[in-house]
C-alpha cells in the first residue's frame, strides 16, 4: 500500500496541476528524482503522452553522461525538450571555478531558470524536491505559489488543506508544483528499483578519475576542471547519491554496482544526499534564501 | 540500523509495500517541547543523519534553548524566523520510518494566531499527539487544540504528558491531567484517547519505556503509533469519484482520471455519473503496467466507460445502487484565514472535490470560540475565528457530509479578487432537501432548463401610458436581477417594433397582433428559463387578458405603471404627445385612443407618488424565492 498511496498522491497532484494550468511545463534535471517524477506523469497521463514539455536548464558543466541520458528519455517519451543555457554568463565566462559556487549558482542556475521561465510564459512547473531534503523544503508548499519575479515568500505561502489546491494566479505569477513533497530518498530508491526506471549509470559505483576537494571526490568529467598545483587525478571506485554540476558535485567511495546494492547502502547511511551537494554548505539557512530568489 | 546486504533487498523491499502510512499531527506550543519531542522520534527511528547531527550540535550552541544538552527543536524549526525566535511559524512535514511503518508527520504551531496552520496539518491526519506540559497541566491551549483536532474530523488522540522530569515522574500529578482531559474531552467523541506520560528533552517513554516510571504499563508513544489502528472499512463504503480530468489522446479513448475516494470499483460495475444522473458501467481500468481488475479507495486511476456519456471535471462517478447527495445550499463549518473577514453576500470561490463554484454565505449562525465552546453572535468572521454558517452555490455539487468523508465534503474558500485561499470549511448537511432527489437524466423542459438558471422563470408585464416609466423601472428591474445572478430578458415595445414588429401600424388590429406577437416571443422566453420583462403599452384589458392566458398560474405578473396623463404629457420624454396634439401621430394612447387601466394588475405602482427604486423593490417582493 505504502508505494501505492505515494503513487497516488503524486499522480493526483500532477493531474490537477495540468488540468488547471494554461501553459505547464516540468522541470528535467536528468537526476533520480526527475526520472521518478517523469515516469510517474507519464503514469498520471497514460495512454497520452504528458501533454507538457521537458526544461532542462543546461549550466553545460554537467555531465557527460548527464546529457546522454536526457536525449534518450525524450526520445523514449517523445516529449518535446527545451534546453536553456544562460549565454550572459557563458559569454562572461561564469564557471564554478573563479567565480564561487554562490554566484555560479546564482547565474547559470537561478537566472538561468526565471529567464525560459519568463520567455515562455509557463505558468505551472513542476519540480522533483522533496521535503525530506532540507529543513526549508520541509515547509514548502506542494503548490507553491510565487509572486512576479519567482519569488518566495514562507511568510505568505497559501494554505494547503486536505488535497484542495488553490490553483488561481495573475499574470505574472506563477506556481510550483512539487509531485514529490511526500517521498525520502529511501522511497525514490526502492520506486526506481520496482517500477524499473532507468537513471543516469553515474549512480552506480565504478572506477572514475576523481581528485579530492575537501571532504569530497570531485569527478574530472572533460579537460575543463582546473587542477590545483601537485594535483594528479586517481582512479577510484565511486558514485554519486545525486547528480549536478560536475564541479560541483562530490562522489563518495562506494562499491554498490547495482540498484540492491545502493537501496542497501541508502538505508545503512550515516550522511545526508545533500552533503555531496558543495553549493548548501555555505550557510545554514542558504536553501531558503536560494528560494526567495527564485531557486528550486 | 544495522547494515543489509543486497540479497535482503527483495525482503526489505516487500517490507516496504506493505507498510502502512500513518499521517499524525503534534499539537502543543514550543513550550510544551513540541518540536523537541518530534527531534527526538526522528533521532531514534535513526533518521538524523551524520552531517545533520553535525550542523544540529553547532546550532545548538547557537540558538539552543536546552542549555548543554542538543536541543532538537532546532532539527524541525526549518525557517530562519523561527529558529531566531524560537518558536515555530508553518506548517512543516517531517517523514520516519520505523520497521512497522511510515509516518508523515505535520508539525504546526500551538499559539492560537496560528490555528488555520494547526488546521492545515489535521486536514490530511488521522492521528493526533496532543502535548501537555506535566507542570502546567490542562490548559486553555490543550482545549483548543482538542477542538481544533476533532473539528477537522481526527478520531484518535494521543494525549502525551510531557517533561514528567520536571515532576519527579509523580504518577498522581499524570492521573489528575488525564481525568481532567477525560472530562472535558467527552462531547468531541474521539473514538480512544491513548494517555502517556513522558520526556521528550531525556527520551522516556518516547520509544523505550526508560526506569523512571515503572507505574506506567502503557505503550511507549512509538508503540502507540506502530500499532494503533486507523480509518479501516473505507472500501466497503459505495464508490465515489470526483473526475479530476478527461484524457482524450485521441477520438477512440476517453479516459476519466481521478483518486478514488471511497469504495471499489473493477470491470463491469454499474455506475451514475452526477450531477447529470446518466447511468453506464465501467469498461476498464486503464493502466500503464496494464489494464486492472480491482481498484480501490485512494488509488488514482483512469475509467473507461461501456457507454458514451459527456462526463467532465468536477463531475462525481458513484456506485448505481447508492449515490450521493447532490444540494446548493448547506450548513458547514468554516475556519477564516484571511486578515480581511468573511463578511455574509460576498461572493468567493468555493472549491469542493474538483468542482469550483461561485458560493456566498447567507447567514452566520454563530461563531465558535475555539478555546471553551461557546457560542457567540456576530456579524463578521475574523482570521483565525471558526463559525457555523449558512453557505449557498450557484450551482449544485455532489458532496458526503464532511464527518463521512473529508475528501467530498471539505472545500476551500478563494478571494475573487485576490485569489488568496481565505476559508477552510466542511460540510454539515445540505439545507434543501435535495438529498431525495437523485438526479435523472430528464427530457429537458421549462423546469430543466430553470432550474439550471437557479430561477423560477416569469413573464413582467408593464401595461401604461406612454411616459409613464415602465421602461425606467423595466431597467432597473432588470439590472437589480442580474445583480442576483438571475437570467433576464427586456422585451421593450420600441425595439420590438424596429424588427419582428416592423411591418404593424398603430391601428387597432395592428395594435392587437403587435401585443399577440410579443406575448408569443414572452412565453418562448419563459419556457427557455427567463425572466421577462415586457414594456409595452398594451392599452387593452383583453389583450392583456390574452397574454396572461399563455402562462401558467403565477408565472404572469402584471403591473400597472399608473401615472396621469398630464404628468406623461408633462414629461414627454419623446416628444410624441407634442406631436399627437398637433395630429401629427394618430391613434396615440390617451389622446385619442382609449387606455383601458387593469382592473386588478399584481401590482400598481403611482410613480408620481413611488421613486423607481421603491417601484422596483415591490416587484421584487412579488418574485422573491419561496424559501
Amino acid at each position: 500500500m505504502n508505494f501505492n498511496q505515494l503513487e497516488a498522491e503524486s499522480i493526483e497532484i500532477i493531474r490537477e496541476a495540468y488540468a488547471n494550468a494554461a501553459n505547464p511545463v516540468m522541470l528535467y534535471s536528468i537526476g533520480k528524482d526527475s526520472s521518478v517524477m517523469l515516469h510517474l506523469a507519464r503514469k498520471a497521463f497514460f495512454p497520452a503522452i504528458p501533454p507538457f514539455p521537458l526544461l532542462h536548464v543546461d549550466t553545460t558543466w554537467k555531465f557527460l553522461e548527464m546529457y546522454a541520458h536526457r536525449d534518450r528519455m525524450v526520445a523514449e517519451t517523445g516529449m518535446k525538450l527545451i534546453t536553456y543555457t544562460n549565454q550572459d554568463g557563458v559569454a562572461a565566462g561564469v564557471n564554478p571555478f573563479t567565480h564561487g559556487s554562490t554566484y555560479y549558482t546564482d547565474v547559470m542556475k537561478t537566472e538561468a531558470l526565471k529567464k525560459p521561465l519568463d520567455m515562455y510564459g509557463f505558468d505551472v512547473i513542476f519540480g522533483g524536491a522533496r521535503r525530506d531534503e532540507e529543513k526549508s523544503r520541509a515547509k514548502e508548499r506542494i503548490f507553491s505559489y510565487r509572486a512576479p519575479g519567482h519569488r518566495w515568500d514562507p511568510k505568505v505561502q497559501r494554505p494547503e488543506l486536505w488535497s484542495l489546491y488553490n490553483t488561481r494566479i495573475k499574470k505574472g505569477e506563477t506556481i510550483r508544483v512539487f509531485p514529490l513533497s511526500n517521498w525520502t530518498e529511501l522511497d525514490i530508491w526502492l520506486y526506481i528499483y520496482h517500477e524499473k526506471i532507468p537513471i543516469v549509470p553515474l549512480y552506480f559505483a565504478k572506477e572514475r578519475p576523481v581528485v579530492r576537494r575537501g571532504d569530497a571526490w570531485i569527478m574530472v568529467d572533460d579537460d575543463r576542471l582546473p587542477l590545483e598545483p601537485g594535483e594528479t587525478p586517481e582512479i577510484r571506485m565511486v558514485r554519486f547519491r545525486t547528480l549536478g554540476c560536475y564541479p560541483l558535485t562530490g562522489a563518495v567511495e562506494s562499491s554498490s554496482g547495482t540498484l540492491e546494492e545502493i537501496i542497501a547502502e541508502t538505508f545503512s547511511a550515516r550522511t545526508s544526499e545533500r552533503q555531496g551537494r558543495l553549493i548548501d554548505s555555505d550557510q545554514a539557512a542558504s536553501m531558503e534564501k536560494k528560494k526567495a530568489e527564485g531557486y528550486f | 540500523m544495522k547494515d543489509l546486504r543486497p540479497k535482503d533487498i527483495s525482503e526489505l523491499f516487500s517490507g516496504q509495500t506493505e507498510k502502512t502510512t500513518l499521517r499524525f499531527i503534534t499539537c502543543g506550543s514550543v513550550d510544551d517541547g513540541k518540536s523537541t519531542l518530534i527531534g527526538r522520534l526522528l533521532h531514534e527511528s535513526k533518521q538524523i543523519f551524520d552531517d545533520q547531527m553535525t550542523a544540529l550540535e553547532s546550532e545548538s550552541r547557537l540558538y539552543g534553548t536546552q542549555g548543554e544538552k542538543l536541543d532538537f527543536a532546532l532539527l524541525v524549526d526549518g525557517l530562519q524566523a523561527e529558529r531566531e525566535q524560537g518558536i515555530t511559524i508553518d506548517v512543516a512535514y517531517r517523514f520516519f520510518a520505523t520497521d512497522k511503518r511510515r509516518f508523515i508527520v505535520a508539525d504546526t504551531p500551538g499559539h492560537e494566531q496560528y490555528t488555520r496552520n494547526m488546521a492545515t496539518g489535521a486536514s490530511t491526519a488521522e492521528l493526533a499527539v496532543l502535548l501537555v506540559d506535566a507542570r502546567k497541566g490542562v490548559l486553555t491551549q490543550t482545549r483548543r487544540h482538542a477542538r481544533i483536532v476533532a473539528m477537522m474530523g481526527i478520531r484518535q488522540v494521543a494525549l502525551a504528558v510531557n517533561k514528567m522530569d520536571m515532576v519527579n515522574f509523580d504518577e498522581a500529578v499524570f492521573n489528575r491531567i488525564v481525568e481532567d482531559f477525560r472530562q472535558f474531552a467527552v462531547p468531541f467523541e474521539f473514538a480512544r484517547v491513548q494517555s502517556i506520560p513522558l520526556s521528550a528533552l531525556d527520551g522516556d517513554n518516547v520509544s523505550s519505556p526508560g526506569n523512571r516510571m515503572a507505574w506506567y504499563e502503557g505503550p511507549t508513544l512509538l508503540d502507540y503509533l506502530e500499532t494503533v489502528e486507523t480509518h479501516v472499512g473505507k472500501t466497503s463504503a459505495p464508490f465515489r469519484m470526483p473526475v479530476q480530468w478527461v484524457n482524450r489522446p485521441n477520438p477512440d479513448f476517453r479516459g476519466f482520471c481521478g483518486r478514488i475516494a471511497q469504495g471499489a470499483i473493477w470491470p463491469g460495475s454499474a455506475v451514475k455519473v452526477l450531477p447529470s444522473g446518466v447511468h453506464s458501467k465501467v469498461k476498464e481500468i486503464v493502466a500503464w503496467e496494464g489494464n486492472r481488475e480491482r481498484a480501490e479507495t485512494g488509488e488514482s486511476v483512469t475509467l473507461t466507460l461501456e457507454d458514451e456519456v459527456g462526463v467532465s471535471r468536477g463531475d462525481v462517478i458513484v456506485s448505481l445502487d447508492d449515490p450521493p447527495q447532490v444540494a446548493d445550499q448547506f450548513e458547514a463549518t468554516v475556519l477564516w484565514m484571511s486578515e480581511h473577514p468573511l463578511v455574509p453576500g460576498r461572493l468567493y470561490l468555493l472549491k469542493i472535490h474538483n468542482r469550483e463554484v461561485t458560493a456566498s454565505v447567507t447567514e452566520i449562525k454563530y461563531k465558535v470560540d475555539v478555546n471553551n465552546g461557546a457560542h457567540l453572535a456576530i456579524k463578521t468572521l475574523a482570521a483565525n475565528e471558526i463559525a457555523v454558517v449558512n453557505l449557498s452555490f450557484n450551482q449544485p455539487v455532489v458532496f458526503e457530509p464532511y464527518s463521512a468523508n473529508r475528501t467530498l465534503g471539505g472545500f476551500i474558500l478563494i478571494d475573487k479578487l485576490s485569489f488568496e485561499t481565505v476559508g477552510a470549511g466542511m460540510i454539515i448537511f445540505a439545507l434543501r432537501r435535495a438529498s431525495n432527489i437523485h438526479w435523472q437524466a430528464l427530457e429537458i423542459n421549462k423546469e430543466t432548463r430553470s432550474a439550471l438558471k437557479r430561477q423560477k422563470p416569469y413573464c413582467i408585464w408593464f401595461t401604461g401610458l406612454s411616459g409613464s416609466g415602465k421602461s425606467t423601472i423595466a431597467n432597473l428591474l432588470e439590472k437589480r436581477l442580474h445583480a442576483d445572478g438571475r437570467h433576464t430578458y427586456i422585451l421593450d415595445g420600441d425595439n420590438v417594433r424596429h424588427g419582428l414588429n416592423r411591418d404593424l401600424g398603430f391601428t387597432e388590429v395592428d395594435r392587437v397582433e403587435n401585443i399577440r406577437r410579443v406575448a408569443e416571443v414572452a412565453k418562448l422566453m419563459v419556457d427557455a428559463g427567463l425572466i421577462t420583462l415586457v414594456s409595452f403599452i398594451s392599452p387593452f384589458t383583453d389583450e392583456r387578458r390574452m397574454a396572461r392566458g399563455l402562462f401558467e398560474p403565477g408565472e404572469f405578473i402584471e403591473v400597472f405603471v399608473d401615472s396621469p396623463l398630464e404628468e406623461c404629457e408633462r414629461r414627454d420624454t419623446k416628444g410624441l404627445y407634442a406631436k399627437a396634439r398637433k395630429g401629427e401621430l394618430k391613434n396615440f394612447t390617451g389622446i385619442d385612443s382609449a387606455y383601458e387601466a387593469p382592473e386588478a394588475p399584481e401590482a400598481h405602482l403611482r410613480t408620481k407618488h413611488e421613486s423607481p427604486d421603491v417601484c422596483v423593490e415591490r416587484i421584487l417582493q412579488l418574485i422573491k424565492p419561496s424559501e
